[in-house]
């Protein structure tokens, strides 16, 4: 993380694709560490949203810890915040506060809980009860066409979260408001604690769904960069309708025996198995 | 304080939200007001006439209602959520408690029609749970106003916070019960009848029944100190606790389930504070509640001034 932290001050104003693939790689060594020490985790549903957020934070939104009381910055609310330990190894990347805070999640009296929350430099809101992130979403990317400022608002939805219906109040109203600022990104990964989102509760087809709301659908590989990095800098791509991008994802991607296995939604690797993980993944940084 | 024979019916305490707002609204383009389709039972027509871009439409969403408006005053706006209190309130808990007070952003969310207003329309439509659930949410400060006086103030109050409010009236004309010197300050009660034989500790529309009951008493001798407790969180403790020290006996009237409101809540000050003292909480008891209007049912529990006289006079002569 040093490593990168040293990268980060040159690689800020633009990487390329190569550098952010190596930053993905050492997100996801430091997550798993920092799971680990913590004995608690989504392992599974951060390492799906690790490109994800990588892109957002590196080379998307503006957003840093120095402008991050100014009225113009872009906000990024994590609606599916039990993905949080993914968003702490960002912040803690970009400066947003020392990673040495990170060997304090989930201890008592540590602010970096399981969840998002504003205690946390960085980070917008409280989420983590499912269904809540699109709607104030929603609010900020009105105040922003109501004050006319030129921030964008993302928003990181969870596949399982769907079934919440309160995004689909925050979807009609979006719509209604011509909320072209407002770029949710889906990911879609495909499972849940239960099984896959097929057999829980369906929401399929997801792309119909928020085309019959009004809004732009765009789908991209969650794991490929450059993609990503085109979708994300180009939305919006149409004028007064807010966005979507269905980002395919794997939950557990980047380490072999986490990948696609619903096994891995919270479970903490044992020392065997993140040695094992650590090894496969500095192996893509020779 | 007041003490005469004939209150003069003033507006309802919706009007008056309204009033308010457009005066705030005349020198603050920060003020947001947002409706779920509620502008009209609201009273708010005239502010969306004058302020159209100032009022919010969600339509008829309770939980976007409130997420949107905690992304909105997270920009800097100043919120006042307008939502029949019943819907508002536990529709839209979750909503309340992760995105607004969890998350410390100052929404101001007004439950309109609260209470048994809408009467006849049932249990659906009846707010006498909201108390009970937002009084366990943690930073929250919650005002029941009882008249005209007491509502503009408290929403002056709220726009100057900087914490979440939830603030909750019926529908009904009020009687001012305030002289025009008076102060209003939110965590202390109003005294609106001084009085040492009984205490009615009460808040809302239950506030005229009682200063009623008081005059009923007053003819019989018995003196009756009327409380507007318009702040359910936080209590006022010391106007409670000196209720319970100077008076023999205390009765604690609401808007509301019995259970986990303001009778409870003065109940545990009392109790915590070492004090004995005969009390009685007067509201909604745990039942289907019988059908009728506001003034029916009121009637039929006892909030009345003849049921608040009753039961003063039993609790004296348990003594």
């Amino acid at each position: 993380m040093i490593e990168i932290e040293e990268e980060a001050k040159i690689m800020i104003k633009k990487c390329t694709d190569l550098e952010l693939q190596r930053k993905s790689v050492r997100y996801r060594l430091a997550l798993l560490k920092y799971i680990k020490m913590a004995g608690a985790g989504h392992t599974g549903g951060d390492l799906s949203c690790v490109e994800i957020l990588n892109v957002l934070y590196n080379d998307v939104m503006n957003v840093n810890p120095e402008n991050f009381n100014d009225k113009n910055r872009d906000r990024y609310i994590q609606s599916k915040g039990h993905a949080v330990e993914i968003l702490y190894v960002v912040l803690a990347e970009r400066g947003f506060f020392p990673e040495s805070d990170l060997e304090t999640i989930g201890k008592f009296k540590s602010l970096y809980i399981g969840h998002p929350t504003r205690k946390v430099n960085g980070i917008e809101f409280n989420t983590g009860a499912l269904g809540h992130g699109l709607a104030i979403s929603t609010g900020i990317a009105l105040a922003g066409k109501k004050d006319n400022t030129p921030y964008r608002v993302f928003t990181l939805i969870g596949d399982g979260e769907l079934a919440e219906g309160s995004n689909w109040e925050a979807a009609m109203l979006a719509s209604h408001y011509k909320l072209d600022n407002l770029i949710a990104v889906l990911d879609h990964n495909s499972l849940q604690i239960t099984g896959t989102t097929s057999e829980v509760c369906s929401p399929y087809p997801i792309d119909e769904k928020w085309k019959a709301f009004g809004w732009n659908v765009i789908t991209a590989d969650g794991h490929n960069i450059p993609e990503l990095r085109r979708v994300l800098n180009e939305a919006p791509t149409l004028k007064d309708r807010p966005s979507i991008i269905i980002a395919n994802t794997i939950k557990g991607k980047g380490v072999s025996f986490m990948e696609n296995s619903t096994k891995w939604h919270h479970r903490v690797p044992s020392e065997e198995e993140y040695l094992k993980a650590v090894k496969e993944l500095e192996a893509e940084l020779t | 304080m007041i003490i005469t024979d004939q209150l003069t019916e003033g507006k309802t305490n919706l009007e008056v939200y309204c009033d308010t707002l457009m005066e705030l609204a005349s020198s603050d383009t920060t003020i947001i007001v947002v409706t779920s389709d509620s502008r009209g039972s609201g009273r708010l027509i005239p502010f969306a006439e004058k302020y159209p871009d100032q009022i919010v439409e969600v339509g008829i969403a309770e939980q976007n209602i409130v997420g949107v408006a905690a992304g909105l005053a997270s920009t800097g706006k100043k919120v006042f959520v307008s939502s029949p209190g019943s819907f508002l309130s536990t529709r839209s808990l979750e909503q309340i408690k992760n995105d607004v007070a969890y998350s410390d952003y100052p929404v101001n969310l007004v439950g309109i029609s609260s209470g048994i207003s809408y009467g006849a329309l049932g249990t659906t439509h009846h707010t006498l749970h909201d108390l009970a659930v937002l009084r366990a949410i943690h930073n929250i400060t919650i005002v029941v106003p009882a008249d005209n006086f007491e509502t503009r103030e408290a929403i002056k109050a709220a726009a100057a916070s900087d914490i979440p409010f939830y603030i909750r009236f019926g529908k009904k004309k009020m009687p001012d019960l305030h002289s025009e010197n008076d102060i209003f300050e939110i965590e202390k009660a109003s005294t609106v009848l001084e009085g040492n034989d009984v205490a009615f500790i009460a808040c809302g529309e239950t506030v005229l029944p009682a200063v009623e009951a008081a005059k009923l008493l007053h003819d019989k001798g018995i003196s009756a100190r009327v409380l507007s407790m318009h702040t359910i969180k936080p209590l006022d403790t010391i106007s409670i606790l000196k209720a319970a020290a100077d008076c023999k006996a205390v009765i604690v009237v609401e808007e509301h389930s019995i259970n986990g409101g303001l009778g409870e809540a003065c109940a545990t000050v009392i109790l915590e504070a070492g004090l004995q003292v005969p009390f009685k909480r007067m509201g909604i008891p745990d039942e289907d509640t019988v059908t009728g209007s506001q003034i029916e049912v009121f009637n039929h529990y006892g909030i009345s001034a003849s049921g608040l006289c009753y039961e003063a006079e039993k609790l004296l002569a348990k003594r």
